[in-house]
């Protein structure tokens, strides 16, 4: 409903010198005309020495009604002019008493200088990474302290839990695993006998998609899907039972929520990780093989020949190697920040979107770390 | 017999006179095979606090909700100040959805901002006026609720449960609507904190001319400040008139509801109030 759609607007008419009346339905629902009419009071008022304002013509008033008559009345009166209110209707007596002027007092604002806040929020992004990364490592601990107490009491161990998250990690996200890894090893063979084709070399496109794909890209692309995928899941989940109050009633039930919430989708992760790095790596070769056939004529049979002469099988193991590495920091970033959600919608969101950036930035650390790691030993 | 007639007919005649606000007739509603309303009807008054009753799994929410438009119906009309909501074309149900206020169960502020931004959310988006009389309606809303005025710029996960119940109260009032819909008001709090928030209830009714519309298991309630009481079994209503009919209905289910093991203390205490 418009302020200009409404039947009896507010309406402020001068009744001889000293003395007005108003009219017409004075409810929020005018939105500006009130202020505006409440305005008008001030401003006709201010001439005269003492103001009667009679409201007998008031069709409706509610409390934003009542309460910018009373402001009106406030300032004239600072202005030292008398007010006096005439012919209320009885019914509006109260609303005109509940509304009755008072100073709010807003609690002041501290407003300090730009660069200082930039300069406060650095040190504390500084100070909150360490104090992830010392949180991080602790409730690594936490983890192993509990899967050695879980191994040393099985019947404590959730395997249907465990079972059913690996399903919803590890099952359903195999589709769109071997879809974007059957693109992305076509590209890199495209790219590859593109390139190369220029020297003559376009068979080794076959050991550009073989190495590349198997000791980094298979594993980098799984990581950042899962840690995109169920990451994400795993910290709502968490974050939504914090804030319903469900990990504290685990709590006082004597159960931990470690052991019951996160050792489960924690070591579903563990399982499910090297599996699809498997299918993601057969996708990628698959797609390779399939573009490098018909944009490179090399035919599969020469494709199969070239890529065993070019890989090894350690090639294959340092990716798979590093899969249940990825899938421990997706799982455990991802606990970690569920259970740091605090009562709000917003919290909550902060929190899953905190949890993908730093499980997908810690992901691509770690894969730069093993490579360091097996440079060094000549893997 | 004759007292109760005459309270009766007393009432009767004192409730057509008065503007009918909700108007539910044949209400149907029903979940998959399950009808929870079935030709249920409902009259509220202008000015009264009707407190709604029935057993828990009932519909007493579902029929606030289909009141509210929020669970489709089936059959039947719901006639809101004279309007069906669902005849409506969206502006004029806009209007109409601007003339009633909500107290949530569970007060359904918005998380993500201050008591003050919840209670101007409303004002915000509906009316054009400008942020500092907003700033001063809300602190107004917030005295009048009963609420400090420190709790203004504190997130709803700041504040206790009572607490919350009165800043959803304060948003409710935001923009001043006639017709007040109540969720369970008192549920939750304790019975100082209930019977305050009765109080203030009442308070507000009296001096805003507030419609109440309240569903409610605390019998405190009922007996302090609801005008007229309507009681709901079997997809319908059962019972309704002032509370003291309501305690004289044979109906097995008033029976038990009123003169139970937790009803009967109250109901006696009442009956010795009334004699007295």
């Amino acid at each position: 409903m418009s302020a200009e759609s409404l039947q009896y607007p507010p309406e402020v008419s001068l009744a001889g010198v000293g003395r007005m009346s108003l009219s017409g339905d004075w409810t929020l629902a005018a939105s500006r005309l009130l202020e505006i009419n409440a305005q008008k009071i001030v401003e006709h008022g201010s001439h005269a020495t003492s103001l009667i304002i009679d409201l007998q013509a008031v069709s409706h008033l509610d409390t934003a009604g009542a309460w910018v008559i009373n402001r009106a009345q406030r300032e004239l009166t600072q202005a030292r002019i008398s007010v006096a209110l005439e012919r209320i209707r009885p019914e509006y007596e109260a609303m005109l008493r509940e509304a009755a002027y008072r100073d709010f007092h807003p609690p002041p604002r501290h407003r300090s200088p730009l660069i200082f806040d930039l300069l406060v929020d650095l040190g504390a992004s500084v100070v909150g990474a360490f104090h992830d990364f010392y949180r991080g490592v602790a409730f690594l601990g936490e983890f192993v302290s509990t899967l050695a107490y879980v191994a040393a009491n099985p019947k404590h161990f959730r395997f249907t839990a465990l079972v059913s998250h690996i399903e919803s990690i590890g099952l359903r996200s195999a589709p769109i695993i071997i879809l974007i890894n059957i693109l992305v090893g076509a590209i890199v063979a495209q790219q590859g006998i593109f390139q190369l084709e220029r020297f003559g070399a376009s068979s080794l496109a076959v050991d550009l998609i073989g190495i590349l794909v198997l000791r980094e890209l298979g594993v980098l692309l799984t990581s950042i899907m899962i840690a995109g995928r169920s990451g994400s899941a795993i910290t709502a989940e968490i974050g939504s039972m914090k804030m319903r109050e469900e990990i504290d009633a685990l709590r006082v039930m004597g159960l931990s929520a470690n052991e019951v919430l996160i050792a489960p989708r924690v070591l579903a992760l563990v399982c499910a990780l090297p599996i699809l790095t498997f299918i993601a790596d057969m996708s990628a070769l698959l797609g390779g093989m399939v573009v490098a056939w018909g944009y490179g004529d090399i035919s599969p049979v020469a494709f199969l020949s070239l890529l065993k002469a070019a890989i090894a099988f350690r090639t294959f193991a340092v990716g798979l190697i590093k899969a249940p590495f990825m899938a421990l920091v997706i799982g455990l970033i991802a606990a970690m920040d569920g259970l740091a959600t605090e009562g709000s919608a917003e919290s909550l969101g902060r929190q899953v979107t905190s949890s993908v950036v730093k499980s997908i930035f810690m992901v691509i650390v770690l894969d730069g770390l093993f490579a360091m790691f097996f440079a060094a030993i000549n893997y | 017999m004759t007292l109760v007639d005459a309270a009766r007919s007393q009432t009767e005649m004192t409730n057509q006179d008065g503007e009918v606000i909700i108007r539910v007739r044949d209400l149907v509603v029903g979940f998959g095979e399950k009808l929870v309303m079935n030709r249920l009807n409902l009259d509220v008054y202008r000015g009264e606090v009707l407190g709604f009753v029935g057993g828990s799994g009932q519909g007493k929410s579902v029929l606030t909700r289909a009141i509210l438009g929020l669970v489709p119906i089936r059959a039947g009309s719901i006639e809101i100040f004279g309007q069906n909501r669902n005849a409506l074309d969206p502006a004029h149900r806009r209007a109409l959805e601007q003339r009633w206020g909500v107290l949530f169960q569970n007060g359904a502020l918005f998380s993500g901002l201050t008591v003050k931004q919840n209670i101007q959310m409303p004002m915000r988006e509906m009316r054009q006026i400008s942020q500092k009389l907003m700033d001063e309606l809300a602190m107004l809303k917030i005295e009048l609720v009963g609420l400090s005025i420190d709790a203004a710029d504190k997130f709803p996960s700041e504040l206790s449960g009572g607490m919350v119940k009165r800043a959803a109260l304060a948003r409710a009032l935001a923009l001043d609507p006639e017709l007040l819909f109540l969720d369970e008001p008192t549920s939750g709090l304790d019975p100082i904190g209930a019977a305050e928030f009765d109080e203030l209830i009442s308070t507000l009714q009296h001096s805003l001319g507030l419609t109440v519309f309240m569903v409610t298991h605390d019998l405190d309630s009922l007996y302090s400040i609801c005008d007229r009481v309507a009681a709901l079994a079997d997809g319908k209503v059962i019972a309704q008139g002032p509370l003291k009919n309501l305690l004289e209905s044979p109906h097995p289910w008033l029976k038990a509801y009123f003169h139970g093991v937790r009803g009967g203390r109250l109901t006696s205490t009442f009956g010795d109030y009334r004699n007295s």
